[in-house]
């Protein structure tokens, strides 16, 4: 079936949505609205404009964390597995980062940075890089020594060494690294709205929690999934494009 | 020494050690491999053969001793030689005709230039038709083909095959054999070949020269002669061969007992 993968996404969604409609109506709880429900208030949201302002807030933190964890990430996680020494020196820092709680670290932000835009940067970074520098230098460390050796006996210098045989074979756990990477990011920028200033959609979550106007706020949360979920299937497509004997015709799609 | 403007010899391999650590796994050895030939080296598992390939290939250093490609000292990697691995070391991201050029592209070659050179070994090697497929999508014999099509590309004097068909199933070996005969015959190139079947060794080489299990050197030189001449197809029913291969597995039984 040409569309089998685009078939099957669109019948989990069904299935996804029909058991959260069934229990929205069991009630499982009475702060819980059904899919109806939330959709009707999402469109409210759509219709009066407040939820596109409310992205043109969040957005904010959101691109520029996600564009310096990648960038930074990849470039530090690059030489982290390439370098011993600076392995030695740098890999504690984001194996510490990844594994403190971030409402630990949130109130020393604040105390650094303020409560702006600075300190939800932060957060998202502290959310996306340790995941992306991780996996970049794990997937650098572990290239095939035999392509390396290959190489080298074909008279490649160290630069083209790194640019032809390490990034490319590295380049599909990168690609994981960066999709875990900026989900974690999606949700730093989420939670730094709920935890230091209310702003965007976690403004919107927040208060429409606080007057218990639940379809509103699972509305919200909706769409911040919807939107990271697209932008994950975005990165998929730019890897197949970028990386065409990656796809081994293992996936489904 | 003597002259260096004609050496009978590629490669010379002169008083080599070679250490990891407290393991000594090259001992005191010397060697010569004349050009135009193909020489085997031929001994168990674990005795160096590999680890010699790579010191004339300049991938490894040696402790101490000296190698000589055409008279010249080996530092590192060099254009005068071609390494043909056992595990075919391709990119699996990289089409067959990408794979066959990346040694011509490493040394700066235009793109152009460097398929249709790359073309010309594809068809050589018996791979036409298959430029546009990726590694993933051959069989292990096409693969190696590969790698034995990027190491011609490159025009080395020095052709390095480090035990090249015995990740292939047997029939397709003994046709990869066949096949390198008439390349031999055919190319004006030096082959070392290492393996560790007897019956390869035998059936291919003009010299053999046998090693002993670590540490490593020279036990034993063989030429046959008798039979390298004959057609591809009756040499391993020749006397003389049968005679050589019993000889040898005599020889190196006692390292494996």
């Amino acid at each position: 079936m040409r569309y089998r993968a685009l078939s099957l996404k669109f019948l989990s969604s069904i299935l996804i949505f029909g058991a959260w409609e069934v229990a929205g109506r069991v009630p499982v709880s009475f702060a819980f609205p059904t899919f109806l429900e939330s959709m009707s208030a999402l469109w409210a949201l759509t219709i009066e404009g407040t939820i596109f302002t409310a992205y043109a807030e969040t957005l904010k933190p959101l691109v520029i964390g996600v564009l310096i964890s990648a960038f930074f990430g990849i470039g530090l996680g690059l030489w982290v597995g390439l370098s011993q020494k600076f392995d030695w020196f740098v890999s504690p820092i984001f194996i510490v980062m990844q594994s403190a709680p971030l409402a630990a670290l949130i109130p020393l932000l604040i105390m650094v940075y303020g409560i702006g835009l600075t300190s939800k940067v932060f957060v998202v970074c502290i959310m996306a890089m340790p995941v992306i520098v991780l996996n970049t230098s794990g997937a650098v460390r572990n290239t095939s020594a035999s392509i390396i050796e290959m190489g080298q006996s074909f008279l490649g210098t160290r630069k083209d060494i790194i640019l032809k045989i390490i990034l490319p074979s590295a380049s599909p756990i990168i690609f994981v690294g960066l999709r875990l990477g900026i989900s974690a990011g999606f949700i730093g920028a989420i939670l730094s709205e709920l935890k230091i200033t209310p702003t965007g959609i976690g403004d919107i979550i927040s208060y429409s929690r606080s007057i218990a106007d639940y379809p509103s706020m699972y509305a919200a949360i909706f769409s911040i999934i919807l939107l990271a979920v697209l932008f994950l299937n975005l990165l998929e497509r730019i890897e197949i494009m970028v990386f065409k004997g990656i796809n081994k015709g293992l996936v489904a799609d | 020494m003597n002259d260096k403007t004609t050496s009978v010899n590629a490669v010379e391999v002169r008083n080599v050690y070679k250490n990891y650590n407290e393991v000594e796994a090259l001992q005191d050895l010397s060697l010569d491999f004349p050009k135009g030939e193909l020489t085997s080296l031929l001994g168990p598992s674990g005795c160096g053969k590999t680890t010699l390939l790579k010191i004339i290939a300049g991938l490894i250093p040696t402790t101490s001793g000296e190698v000589k490609i055409n008279g010249k000292k080996v530092t590192g990697p060099g254009p005068d030689r071609a390494f043909v691995f056992q595990d075919f070391a391709l990119l699996p991201w990289e089409t067959v005709i990408k794979n066959v050029s990346f040694g011509l592209e490493l040394r700066g070659v235009a793109k152009s230039e460097r398929e249709a050179i790359a073309e010309k070994y594809i068809v050589d090697v018996g791979l036409a038709g298959f430029e546009h497929k990726f590694p993933h999508q051959l069989s292990g014999g096409m693969r190696q083909r590969v790698g034995l099509a990027r190491a011609l590309s490159v025009d080395a004097e020095v052709l390095l095959m480090d035990e090249p068909f015995s990740a292939v199933d047997e029939q397709t070996r003994r046709k990869f054999q066949e096949d390198l005969l008439n390349l031999v015959k055919n190319e004006n190139k030096t082959f070392l070949f290492v393996t560790h079947s007897i019956e390869e060794a035998v059936y291919l080489s003009d010299q053999i020269a046998l090693l002993l299990p670590r540490p490593s050197r020279v036990s034993e030189i063989i030429r046959p002669s008798g039979f390298r001449h004959k057609d591809v197809d009756s040499i391993r029913r020749d006397s003389e061969y049968l005679d050589i291969v019993d000889r040898i597995w005599d020889s190196l039984r006692t390292y494996v007992e």
